[in-house]
């Protein structure tokens, strides 16, 4: 059964006529030639095909695009203007935070939506008061970062990159 | 996947309406079950009805009940996970559901996790998601793989051992609703005869002679809210969670409790308490016997693991070469024990407490 409807990615309303099991994840990928965000699992279970769905980190995966009608889907590739690079990018260039690159665009995604949750003030699994502001160091990066699997295990450089872009020391 | 048909109809009485009049349709809020078992193939509705936005995704102040001076709250159905974790009141009256919350998925998937989903999430059971191997769960009938098989994951409390063909040992995957168990949550449902009101402790069953049935809903009713009463208790709550990796794992063991400490001649004594534990059975567990050898007797860890004896005292384990469950039996004294050893005192100060 078909369906139509209208998804803005990377701030470009698109309209499309899809199946309705087609997932967010298939539509960008296999309909809108949107390849940043990656299928990893298609279960929910490695956080490659994270990307914002107005403004928050969803999985691509498990959202059927029917269900999305008219929201704004942002992938790594429309984090910045054409031709320039977001902070979390820059940041994640210069940490080396990545090895083989494939959970690399989920990763930067779901980094950007983590800072704003921070910067909300939710608070985290390891945040030692759940009622206190929280405070970002490295082990709240990990926990909130934790839906992000990376099998060449560069966390190591993921948590730096992020860890220096909430500091400020790479340009937002 | 089946072809579906997707429906947003312009109020929950037609959600109702359209999922009631049809035994092959089902609600959709934030997908992140349902869909995966649509890939799985072991749902196959042929009408998914869009709910996100037909019930509340606001989280509003209750009245004080008759007697009470402060009231409680009103989660509406598609107050997402993170949302409801990162509640003001939430966080402050009532830690031990956002701690709960929050130990829960990963940000992606509480981002998109509801309320009412989040209750009405199928067990993790590797066998009831696998079509391959036999489930009664899933076909009647047809075995339970897990006895015998990988149960690591599975029930010693309240199971269904025999006959075979309606044995299950599956547990409940949801840590949101442990916590709401200990805070004697109700459950605000509208069906095709109206409205009615079920108790937390009531709306998940235990698997009884009908394994396929998790909860004590019927078809095309749905939920529109979960109300917390006011629980002075709550404000000195905690979710303890074991699992197999730090963070984004199902909870092998888990505790949700709230305890009341007073001063007594000998130390501190326990004036209330209230204990639910998660990963043990098909429900959330509310551990009345462990509240009950505890309440009126000393705050101390012996008693806390007493109390988790009498509790798993009817226990019965699975069995398994390639994975078992007995280990859950002393897991359950170990978590009780240091959530209520948080609960009785700073434990900064116990040398007993890891830090983080
Ligand atoms: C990789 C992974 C890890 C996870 N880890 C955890 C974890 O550690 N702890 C945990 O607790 N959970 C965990 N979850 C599960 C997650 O919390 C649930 O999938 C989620 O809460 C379900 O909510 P939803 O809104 O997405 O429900 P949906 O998938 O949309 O629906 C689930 C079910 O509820 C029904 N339904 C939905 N809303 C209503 C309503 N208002 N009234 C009546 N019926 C309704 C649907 O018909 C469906 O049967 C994990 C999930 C994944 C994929
Ligand atoms: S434990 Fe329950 S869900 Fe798992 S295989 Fe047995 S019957 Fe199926
Ligand atoms: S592809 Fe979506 S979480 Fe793995
Ligand atoms: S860089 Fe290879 S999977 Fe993360």
């Amino acid at each position: 059964m078909d369906a139509t409807l209208t998804l803005v990615v990377d701030g470009r309303p698109t309209t499309l006529t899809v199946d309705t099991r087609t997932t967010v994840l298939d539509a960008l990928r296999e309909h809108l030639d949107a390849t940043s965000p990656k299928k990893g699992c298609d279960h929910g279970q490695c956080g490659s095909c994270t990307v914002l769905c107005n403004g928050r980190r969803v999985l691509a995966c498990l959202s059927l695009a029917v269900a999305h009608d008219g929201d704004e889907i942002t992938t790594a590739e429309g984090l910045a203007p054409e031709g320039e690079r977001h902070a979390v990018q820059v940041a994640f260039l210069e940490a080396d935070a990545y090895q083989c690159g494939y959970c690399t665009p989920g990763q930067i995604c779901s980094a950007v939506g983590m800072l704003d949750e921070a910067a909300a003030g939710h608070p985290s699994a390891v945040s030692g008061d759940v009622a206190a502001p929280p405070t970002l160091d490295r082990t709240e990066i990990a926990e909130r970062m934790s839906g992000n699997l990376c099998r060449c295990a560069a966390y190591v450089n993921i948590v730096t990159a992020i860890e220096r872009v909430h500091a400020g020391e790479t340009a937002r | 996947m089946k072809p579906f048909t997707y429906a947003r109809p312009d109020d929950a009485a037609g959600a109702v309406d359209l999922v009631a009049g049809d035994p092959d349709a089902a609600f959709l809020a934030g997908g992140t079950n349902l869909v995966d078992h649509l890939k799985l193939g072991i749902a196959s509705p042929t009408t998914l009805v869009d709910v996100t936005s037909l019930t509340s995704d606001r989280i509003d102040d209750l009245p004080p009940a008759h007697g009470d001076t402060d009231g409680g709250l009103r989660i509406g159905a598609a107050v997402r996970n993170s949302d409801l974790a990162a509640h003001g009141r939430v966080r402050a009256e009532y830690p031990v559901l956002a701690e709960a919350l929050l130990q829960g998925a990963s940000g992606q998937l509480r981002n998109m996790a509801t309320t009412g989903g989040n209750l009405l999430q199928r067990t993790r059971c590797a066998y009831f998601g696998d079509r391959t191997t036999p489930c009664n769960k899933r076909e009647p009938g047809s075995g339970c793989s897990a006895i015998g098989g990988w149960a690591r994951y599975h029930a010693i409390l309240g199971a269904t051992h025999e006959p075979a063909g309606q044995a299950c040992v599956a547990t409940h995957p949801s840590d949101m609703a442990v916590a709401m168990a200990v805070l004697d949550a109700q459950v605000q449902v509208l069906g095709p005869d109206g409205e009615r009101t079920i108790p937390l402790e009531e709306f998940h069953r235990l698997p009884g002679d009908d394994p396929t049935r998790d909860t004590v809903l019927r078809h095309g009713e749905l939920i529109t809210a979960v109300d917390l009463p006011a629980a002075p208790i709550a404000t000195s709550s905690t979710y303890r969670k074991v699992r197999d990796r730090a963070s984004y794992a199902f909870a092998l063991v888990s505790v949700a409790a709230a305890m009341e400490v007073v001063d007594g001649p000998d130390g501190p004594v326990v004036a209330d308490v209230r204990i639910a534990l998660g990963g043990v059975a098909h429900t959330p567990w509310r551990a009345t016997r462990a509240e009950d050898a505890l309440r009126g007797g000393p705050a101390t860890d012996e008693a806390f693991r007493a109390a988790a004896a009498a509790e798993t005292a009817g226990a019965r384990p699975i069995e398994s070469a390639v994975g078992g469950n007995a280990f859950k039996v002393p897991l359950v004294a170990g978590t009780l024990a240091a959530a209520l050893r948080t609960l009785a005192h700073d434990p900064s100060t116990d040398p007993t407490e890891e830090p983080g």
